[in-house]
């Protein structure tokens, strides 16, 4: 059973529909007590990082999670769910749920490509190159491109943790891997074929063993 | 480097596609979540739902089409027309549509951008405009006017103040429709597309005049947009979406080749 965690940043339609089209079991809620039953946890998101880590807080997931994850469950961030998994959100100045060293920045308003002044959110297709290989990114074409739309992006303390890095005006961390963790700035869910083969991987993955 | 966006845009009225759209064999397609799967198939990057809607039935005929088609494709996709306001807005994207489109009803009443934005996020909020070349005034001093029930009506303001306005108030995209160009398949309107595209922060999608590849080539290029939106030409068959993006690579446009 797939948990989805439910704590009103946009909206999880899309990731659901991308698991029923996989075969999995899901469940969406923000009860601790219910994500329980889960052996695989998602954590989603669009939105602003500081109203999410207040909702966090009020239900006292951001907790659960740091316990989950301690446990050596995986848990996959996606988005939102990835930015506020660091320290600190640039955005609304949030401190978040600290699980990996280092801050979410603020993608520069200065940013050129070509001498072409690039647009902010980062919205689009782009690809990811990967720095080795991991279980959650297995069988993944190189070519594969994947959706994102971002006006922040997570920048972790430790070089080790990055995993991808995507160029947009700079190179950023698109993917962060730490043991049972992943965590990517894309939507893997709107990110067509490659995007559910990265969902399926996921929730085949067994990290404790 | 991000991707140029290639978006086919389908219209439907009541449920079904209000021109048949010919696919392998020749055969027409009336359903869209069957069209859409077919563009999914052949490498669309987003998809536009364009709803021509007489009646509050045919708007919940559209919610499930939308329904249905979140659970058959894994791309971002739109939906537009008869978008009033929030409560439109959300049973959408509820349903599974990643962003609305508002278009003659954000020049009634801009606050349905900046109150979309403020519930969905500034992602969610495309800005339709209906355009058409004017003689510049001092009250069109950018000689595009926005026009709205299918440009049918002037209402008096400048395209290029709008676009700003309509970026100001929060909205996260632009779709940008030159009604002089639409249905004539001679090309966008270049001029209008940068001239916008370049006094914006957010994405433009250029529409209106697709008729060959190197109509998206010069409106990627030349006319700055960050997508294009064709529909007749691919929707009869004379184009396929993979064939434009291979032409596009080959004259060094960026586009996403592997799907």
């Amino acid at each position: 059973m797939i948990a989805i965690i439910d704590y009103k940043a946009g909206n999880l339609t899309s990731v659901a529909r991308a698991l029923e089209n996989i075969g999995e079991e899901y469940l969406i809620t923000d009860e601790s007590c219910l994500l329980k039953k889960a052996t695989h946890v998602i954590f989603p998101g669009v939105g602003a990082a500081g109203e999410a880590m207040n909702y966090l807080r009020e239900k006292k997931l951001a907790a659960w999670i740091r316990e989950w994850v301690n446990e050596g469950k995986p848990l996959m961030g996606i988005c939102l769910g990835t930015q506020i998994i660091l320290e600190y959100s640039e955005e609304n100045d949030t401190s978040c749920i600290g699980l990996v060293a280092g801050r979410t920045k603020r993608f520069s308003d200065k940013m050129t490509e070509s001498g072409i002044p690039l647009k902010i959110p980062h919205m689009g297709w782009n690809s990811v190159a990967f720095r080795r290989s991991h279980p959650v990114f297995e069988n993944i074409n190189p070519e594969a491109e994947f959706y994102f739309v971002h006006s922040y992006y997570p920048a972790p303390a430790d070089d080790t943790a990055v995993l991808g890095i995507t160029g947009y005006g700079i190179n950023f961390c698109s993917v962060l891997a730490v043991e049972n963790l992943v965590a990517m700035q894309f939507h893997p869910e709107k990110s067509g074929r490659p995007g559910l083969q990265i969902l399926r991987n996921f929730c085949a993955w067994r990290p404790l063993c | 480097m991000l991707s140029k966006r290639i978006i086919p845009c389908l219209d439907v009225r009541a449920g079904k596609l209000t021109k048949g759209i010919r696919f392998k064999g020749n055969v027409d397609i009336g359903d869209p979540v069957e069209a859409a799967r077919e563009y999914y198939d052949q490498g669309a990057d987003e998809i536009v739902f364009y709803d021509i809607t007489a009646s509050s039935d045919e708007r919940n005929i559209m919610i499930d089409v939308v329904e249905r088609v979140a659970r058959t494709i894994f791309i971002p996709f739109s939906v537009g027309g008869g978008i009033r306001n929030l409560d439109d807005m959300r049973k959408v994207i509820l349903a599974g549509a990643e962003k609305v489109s508002v278009n003659s009803a954000a020049v009634v009443n801009p606050e349905i951008i900046t109150e979309g934005a403020g519930a969905f996020g500034s992602q969610c909020i495309v800005l339709g405009m209906d355009v058409k070349e004017v003689e510049k005034t001092k009250k069109i001093p950018s000689g595009y006017e926005i026009v709205i029930h299918g440009g049918r009506k002037f209402t008096g303001i400048d395209a290029l103040w709008w676009a700003r306005e309509a970026e100001r108030l929060g909205a996260g995209e632009i779709c940008l429709n030159s009604i002089d160009a639409d249905g004539t398949q001679d090309g966008y309107e270049l001029n209008l597309t940068a001239l916008i595209s370049e006094n914006v922060h957010i994405p433009v999608i250029a529409s209106g005049g697709a008729g060959k590849p190197e109509h998206l080539a010069a409106v990627l290029t030349t006319g700055k947009a960050d997508a294009a939106l064709i529909a007749s030409m691919v929707h009869y068959r004379t184009y396929t979406i993979a064939g434009i993006k291979q032409y596009l690579h080959e004259h060094q446009i960026k586009t996403r080749m592997s799907w």
